[in-house]
């Protein structure tokens, strides 16, 4: 009884978590380029609103998510040229598509309100893998979404730490002039992670109304994209803790749920995930500072040539 | 010296370039020209345009007006990435590092040549090639904030050399280094240019023109004055091309009376970044109105012996006794309340706040309190005069008071760090390599600071890599070797070479002698 109670709980924290790695893993791209992206809040809203739409207009949900990333990148796009070519202040512009997502998704998601979604992701356990006792239901029974999630940690890292383009990206947000003085084109390397981000919090949009809650709510986001903005600083700017740390908040969403049939205040357990964020930013920032690991230097300079 | 053959053909021609920031015209005019197989150096004051005129070539800055040929081919550079492209490499003054990245991954960057995958692994294994060929020693495992700016200095070399550029610009590569080290880098820079590189040497120091360029080109307030061939010109004859006028480096000192202990230091211990052992039991006194200079090669402790004596760095064991009252692991804030002022090594990092205007960094130290401010607003009237006084006294090149102090020039930056420390009347100095990089006028202005400073009373801890400097203000001399301080000599008795072994580990510089 206790047991199945934990597998299933376990079981349930990874679909929970799954929107914000996705969102996460775009985040450390973005700032990792020294590019500070506060609209991922609206980006994964508008992928959620995207996502659904398309669905319900071609009964296809692959073409459906492919929208939303599209829409996520989009958005992405528009901070990256706010941000890197305007020189526009980077904390403005993304509050600012935060807002425009909130505000858009509501306009075009009136008409889905109460509509239930045509078709969903299967779950797609894998074969053999699924058997194995205890582990096997908690990992390996779910829809492709969060297979593609977790195969995106090792190789975002991988790209990251062991090959070239990830030292571009690693020292264009370190140090710009630097990269620049080499030939690396920096405003390339920035539109391209922002861009990434983008996506990735699109795809994350798309997780929640097409396969987590599958509905379309409007604000269904519910400030995902600002734990991302935690969580990030919490995973160090490094995919594979990002994965422990998206993980960690689907348990406390799951918790959240469990807990609510045997009275515990609800109000109170809204609060949880904003408590345990400031619990996991104050672990971070301890751990960052001992190890010497900051935020990017250049995290939200902008870059010019030609500027002292 | 080996006889170099017939210099080459002309690979650069810069042709009236003109380049104007707000407030300037950084370069007037400028003609330029470096042949293959030539050292050719380039001379001039603080912002006289030199690194400015380089930025243009290696792409950096796009030129208001003026032409660009490389072996006779009309060029636009409008990116580093073209001037690699066209072979050409540049050593930045200010290191263009990335300093939380490995040196491997330092010279890896931007590398088109190296593997996409796992692009470190052939590159550690050249390194150690470059290193060894050249004489630069470097681990490529080390982070660059590990390494002094003279190991720094180095990675910079390697990673010109690697990209293995025909056109190489080092802009005042030797500042950092001891006097063995330059005769090293001038012996990796004189092979370069036998292989039949162009080398551009930036410089102020004259006795560096005469020992390695070919060919000198002289640049005065953005201006060409001349460019003549070495052998036909003089140290005298060039100061009077760079500044207008004679400059005399005679700086007198009267021997200092034994005057009351200002700061003890006390079997001092300390560890470096990577927590290993930097200072090692180490002791000695400065008395008021004494210049203490510190000689060593870069790396040795002279680093964290400041950082610690600043409290910017903890002691582990030993006594910091300033006026006979303990300031061990103090806090800087408390350590600066007590009178120490610091100028530090990395000017712009720790000096000033480059966003921030010179009146505003002019009072960085004493805005908390009257008459800077009064209660709780800042007095203007008192900070726009106390600018204005000191830019005029300290000769402070700048477009005006509320320009942001990092549009200043290397040198002005520096007196405006002097102008911020010394003018508090501070009991104790502590220079960290005060004139590196800076041109014959400022060097004599700065130097003549430090000394009236003495004179004044306050006892001053000098360090500096730059031997002739110490000899020429300091009253004793402490050699730091590997954390020690090998030996304290009077200035009147030393001799360089003397000085120079004791800086090396005497017991190595025997075994040179007999090999
Ligand atoms: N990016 C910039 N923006 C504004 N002004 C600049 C900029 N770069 C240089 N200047 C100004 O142009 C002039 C020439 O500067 P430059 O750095 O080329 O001098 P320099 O000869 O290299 O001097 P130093 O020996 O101090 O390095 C200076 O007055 C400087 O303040
Ligand atoms: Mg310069």
């Amino acid at each position: 009884m206790i047991l199945e109670f934990i597998v299933a709980a376990l079981k349930a924290a990874i679909p929970a978590g799954t929107p914000l790695l996705f969102g996460t893993l775009g985040e450390i791209y973005a700032e990792r380029s020294g590019v500070l992206n506060l609209g991922v809040e609206g980006m994964m809203i508008m992928g959620a609103v995207t996502g659904f739409g398309v669905t319900l207009a071609t009964g296809n949900v692959w073409l459906g998510i492919t929208f939303a990333a599209m829409a996520g990148g989009l958005l992405g796009l528009v901070h990256a040229f706010l941000s890197i070519t305007l020189r526009a202040n980077q904390v403005v512009s993304g509050l600012a598509l935060t807002m425009f997502g909130l505000g858009m998704s509501g306009m075009l998601g009136k008409r889905y309100i109460g509509t239930p979604p045509p078709c969903r992701l299967r779950v797609a356990p894998i074969p053999l893998l699924r058997d194995i006792p205890f582990l096997g239901p908690i990992l390996f029974q779910h829809d492709p979404l969060v297979y593609l999630s977790v195969l995106l940690v090792p190789l975002l890292w991988f790209v990251l730490f062991k090959t070239r383009a990830g030292i571009s990206i690693r020292s264009v947000g370190e140090a710009p002039a630097t990269a620049d003085a080499l030939g690396v084109n920096v405003f390339l390397v920035r539109y391209l992670c922002v861009f990434l981000g983008g996506v990735l919090a699109g795809l994350g949009g798309a997780y929640l109304s097409l396969v987590y809650v599958p509905a379309w709510i409007e604000g269904m986001t519910a400030g995902a994209g600002w734990i991302v903005i935690a969580l990030t600083i919490f995973a160090m700017w490094s995919p594979g803790r990002a994965l422990i740390g998206a993980y960690l908040f689907g348990a406390v969403k799951v918790l959240q749920y469990r807990l609510q049939p045997l009275g515990v205040s609800p109000n109170l357990l809204n609060m949880l995930p904003f408590i345990f964020t400031i619990i996991v930013l104050l672990a971070g920032t301890g751990e960052v500072i001992r190890k010497r690991i900051g935020a990017p230097s250049a995290l939200s300079i902008p870059y010019a040539r030609e500027e002292k | 010296m080996p006889e170099r053959g017939e210099r080459g053909e002309v690979v650069v021609s810069m042709r009236g370039i003109v380049k104007r920031f707000p407030g300037v015209v950084a370069n007037d005019q400028v003609d330029f020209e470096v042949r293959a197989g030539e050292i050719h150096a380039l001379l001039g004051e603080n912002g006289a345009g030199k690194t400015t005129l380089m930025n243009i070539l290696y792409g950096l800055y796009s030129p208001d007006e003026g032409e660009i040929y490389i072996r006779d081919k009309r060029v636009t550079i409008s990116s580093p990435r073209d001037a690699i492209e066209l072979g050409i490499g540049m050593v930045h003054q200010h290191f263009m590092l990335v300093y939380p990245h490995t040196v491997a991954e330092n010279i890896v960057l931007g590398l088109s040549s190296a593997d996409f995958f796992f692009p470190l692994r052939e590159v550690r294994g050249k390194i150690t090639e470059f290193s060894e060929r050249y004489g630069l020693k470097v681990d490529p495992e080390a982070k660059i904030w590990q390494l002094s700016a003279g190991e720094q200095q180095r990675v910079e070399i390697i990673k010109a050399l690697y990209r293995g550029a025909d056109v190489l610009i080092l802009d005042e590569p030797t500042s950092m280094l001891a006097p063995g080290e330059i005769e090293e880098l001038f012996t990796t820079l004189r092979r370069m240019a036998e292989e039949g590189r162009a080398i551009v040497f930036i410089t102020h120091k004259l006795d560096e023109v005469m020992a390695i360029s070919d060919c000198v080109t002289v640049l005065r307030r953005g201006k060409a004055v001349a460019t003549v061939e070495k052998s036909r010109t003089n140290k005298q004859h060039l100061t009077r091309m760079m500044v207008g006028r004679e400059v005399l480096f005679r700086l007198r000192r009267k021997p200092v009376e034994e005057g009351q202990i200002v700061l003890e230091v006390k079997g001092l211990h300390a560890l470096n970044d990577k927590g290993l052992p930097a200072l090692k039991d180490l002791s000695f006194i400065v008395r008021e109105g004494e210049i203490l200079g510190v000689a060593g090669v870069a790396g040795n402790g002279q680093r964290e012996l400041v950082e610690v004596i600043t409290g910017l760095r903890q002691a582990t064991e030993g006594q910091v006794v300033l006026l006979g009252e303990n300031i061990t692991n103090c806090s800087p804030g408390e350590i600066i309340g007590r009178g120490v002022a610091h100028i530090p090594e990395e000017r712009i990092r720790m000096g000033l706040v480059p966003g921030m205007s010179v009146a505003e960094n002019l009072i960085l130290k004493a805005y908390r309190r009257s008459p800077c401010s009064q209660r709780l607003f800042l007095n203007h009237t008192f900070i726009d005069q106390h600018a204005e006084r000191l830019i005029s006294e300290y000769e402070i090149a700048t477009p005006s008071k509320d320009a942001p102090a990092k549009l200043l020039s290397g040198g002005n930056i520096q007196k405006l760090i002097l102008a911020r420390e010394t003018s508090e009347e501070p009991v104790l100095i502590v220079a960290a390599h005060p004139t590196y990089g800076l041109d014959v006028g400022a060097t004599e202005r700065i130097r003549q600071l430090l000394l009236e400073q003495s004179k004044r009373g306050a006892a001053i801890l000098l360090v500096s890599e730059d031997l002739e400097e110490i000899m020429t203000i300091s009253d004793r001399i402490a050699v730091m070797f590997e954390g020690r301080v090998v030996g304290i000599v009077d200035t009147a008795g030393a001799e360089v070479e003397e000085i120079g072994s004791m800086m090396v580990g005497a017991g190595k510089e025997q075994e040179r002698g007999r090999s």
